[in-house]
């Protein structure tokens, strides 16, 4: 199946997205506006991922596809065998060896390191929408650095709850100036944002927007000197691993309602256990 | 003991392959050919040529039969085929004026220059379900008119009195090439080109209800149709480079004028303003409701008072009229979303408990319940 050009989109196209990410990463947490082209898949499948990964991607990459830190789930397969198809790079489960990792809700356990890129699924690229619903003014917001209206959300939040009642999708500010959605990550993934190695581009097909962290740029996550940003996961260590300090799943197991937690990054897991480490349930069994 | 939801890839691929058995139905009953689609489901065929933004019947009806006749899926399929096309350029404005018609009406006289055609429409039909249709028969033969001559705009007699608003001319700095909405993203305010691009391409459905709720009071229009018009018009093209026009072919369009009351205001008398609908293929309804929502949203540019209404704000309008983008974004939910919603499953744990211990410190002393 060679009839398309190489990854999918034409040169022109793929030069245009090429483009909107230069200047992302030269405006750090900035949203630029990109003519973003109608995939073969749905939007909300992750189509301004596949467009980022596919102006990204060159014949001797190594791509890795994640979906909820998974390497096996439906949407990350379908992702991955299309680039097999139309690009037909490389892929790895691994996260040390992959040269691109499109990821969607995660960023890998294992730390990432300089030249590679990881390229995030975006659903609602801006930060106030849910504050604001218009983008005239929004963008107007940003402009002027005008982020009270941020603030006062997390604030009212602690009023009501007592902290902060956003546990993903966790806004952050870049590099001192703008205000971006890392998009919907656990807030227990923010602090890996920040000082990366790697370069992180944020691709969101529907609204048209492309935005970047550079490597090692600052990303704070939005918080008040009393009520400090606190990453948090399930108090649990994984089942089958036995790390206590990896995201977890949280698995029903029977219809009476027992549970088990198992790391979401699959490749996280599979490496520990491979080298030896055992979880509540692995234990005897392995 | 857990087993891991591995497997994914030959999940999708028997899926896909019982999504393809359930598309062909009973094998024992004959297949659907794209000739018969296109030819016995015209509306459903033009309905994906004008939301697909592509004019091609039989790309169409293969589309709906490959969607087993779902039209947004239908049109999902043409818009991804259509973007991998290249561009070459942009044709001359089709001349609606010279459009060959197959039915022209006006409801705001009694009769026009040229006449009333009314065409093949199901206007006049009684809707009683025709069960003879169920059976095979002769194809049915209608009598034959003569061929009809070019027919004048009806805007036309009243634009001659200055009783409608002259037809804005085209704004030079956007001709040519006109804005493309699939090559650049839209930005706000759009401009009324751009606004009428993305209604042609926008779901019939959302066009239909937000002009309807214009009819009813949220953002009143006082419509009348103007004309109505369907019929073949010449897409031509001008070549620079040999200094001529060559005549690609010709498309069916349907295009829709709306004479609009307007009271007037300090600097210009009362006069009557129009709202502008032109759809690829045989689509009234849709041509109909988008010259409303022009209206609507011309309120600015006529010195009129927004309501708040959700047809008279652009943003609100031109952001939730593709269907392409709206159902994708509706079903996305389906996928996993574990990772966000494990996340929020211990937020309201902790805050759940936290507000358990609120509670039970402010039971007085003494009187704790052992635990």
């Amino acid at each position: 199946m060679n009839d398309y050009n190489f990854a999918y989109l034409d040169e022109g196209t793929k030069r245009m997205i090429r483009r909107a990410i230069l200047k992302a990463v030269a405006v750090p947490g900035y949203q630029v506006p990109f003519a973003s082209r109608e995939m073969p898949m749905p939007y909300g499948w992750g189509t301004g991922g596949v467009q980022v990964t596919a102006a990204c991607l060159r014949p001797d990459d190594r791509l890795k596809v994640i979906d909820q830190g998974a390497d096996d789930t439906t949407n990350a397969v379908s992702i991955r065998k299309f680039f097999q198809r139309t690009a037909r790079v490389a892929t790895t489960e691994r996260t040390g060896d992959a040269t691109i990792i499109q990821t969607r809700h995660r960023i890998p356990e294992a730390p990432l390191s300089e030249g590679q890129i990881l390229v995030y699924q975006v659903p609602i690229p801006e930060p106030l929408r849910f504050l604001e619903p218009r983008e005239t003014e929004t963008r107007r917001m940003h402009a002027l650095q005008e982020y009270g209206l941020m603030h006062l959300k997390l604030y009212e939040d602690i009023a009501r709850h007592g902290e902060i009642a956003t546990s993903y999708a966790y806004p952050v500010q870049v590099s001192g100036r703008y205000v971006m959605d890392p998009s919907p990550i656990p807030k227990f993934d923010n602090p890996k944002l920040s000082n990366c190695p790697a370069l992180q581009l944020f691709g969101a097909g529907r609204e048209q927007r492309i935005y970047a962290v550079p490597p090692y740029t600052q990303v704070i996550s939005l918080d008040f000197e009393d009520h400090p940003f606190v990453a948090t996961k399930a108090p649990h260590a994984c089942d089958l691993c036995g790390d206590d300090g990896s995201y977890l799943d949280e698995v029903i197991t029977d219809d009476a309602g027992r549970r088990m937690f198992i790391c979401s990054d699959t490749d996280h897991c599979n490496s520990r256990r491979a080298a030896g480490h055992v979880g509540a349930l692995t234990g005897d069994a392995a | 003991m857990y087993v891991a939801v591995k497997g994914g890839e030959r999940a999708i691929d028997n899926a896909h392959a019982f999504l393809a058995e359930a598309r062909r139905g009973d094998p024992t009953v004959p297949e659907l050919t794209v000739p018969q689609i296109r030819e016995q489901m015209a509306l459903a065929v033009a309905r994906v040529m004008a939301e697909g933004s592509l004019y091609d019947a039989d790309l169409a009806a293969l589309a709906i039969k490959q969607a087993r006749g779902d039209l947004i899926e239908a049109i999902f399929l043409i818009r991804a085929y259509r973007t991998t096309l290249p561009r070459f350029g942009s044709s001359r404005p089709v001349d609606t004026g010279t459009m060959a018609v197959v039915r022209r009406v006006s409801a705001t006289f009694k009769d026009v220059p040229g006449g009333q055609v009314l065409g093949p429409t199901f206007d006049y039909t009684h809707r009683l379900l025709d069960f003879a249709l169920a059976a095979e028969g002769a194809p049915p033969k209608a009598p034959k008119a003569e061929t009809l001559g070019p027919m004048p705009r009806v805007g036309e007699h009243l634009d001659r009195e200055g009783l409608i608003e002259p037809e804005p001319a085209p704004d030079p700095a956007c001709a040519p090439p006109p804005p493309d909405l699939t090559r650049t993203p839209l930005e706000l305010p759009a401009e009324r080109a751009l606004r009428l691009q993305a209604l042609a391409r926008g779901d019939e459905g959302f066009l239909l209800s937000l002009a309807y709720s214009s009819q009813r009071g949220y953002g009143r229009t006082h419509p009348f149709v103007g004309e109505l018009r369907i019929g073949e018009v010449m897409v031509e093209v001008e070549i620079p480079e040999l200094g001529l026009t060559i005549a690609l072919g010709s498309i069916t369009v349907t295009e829709c004028e709306t004479v609009n009351q307007f009271t007037g205001s300090k600097t210009q008398p009362a006069q009557f303003t129009r709202g502008y609908g032109l759809v690829m293929g045989h689509s009234e309804r849709k041509a109909i409701a988008m010259s409303l929502v022009d209206r609507a949203l011309r309120w600015q540019e006529l010195g009129e008072e927004s309501t708040g209404a959700p047809v008279q704000d652009a943003e609100f309008v031109l952001m939730h009229a593709d269907n392409i983008q709206a159902t994708g974004f509706l079903e996305h939910i389906k996928l996993p979303h574990y990772v966000d919603f494990q996340s929020e499953l211990e937020l309201v744990r902790r805050l759940r408990a936290a507000a358990h211990d609120h509670e039970s410190k402010q039971v007085p002393e003494g009187q704790e319940a052992a635990e």
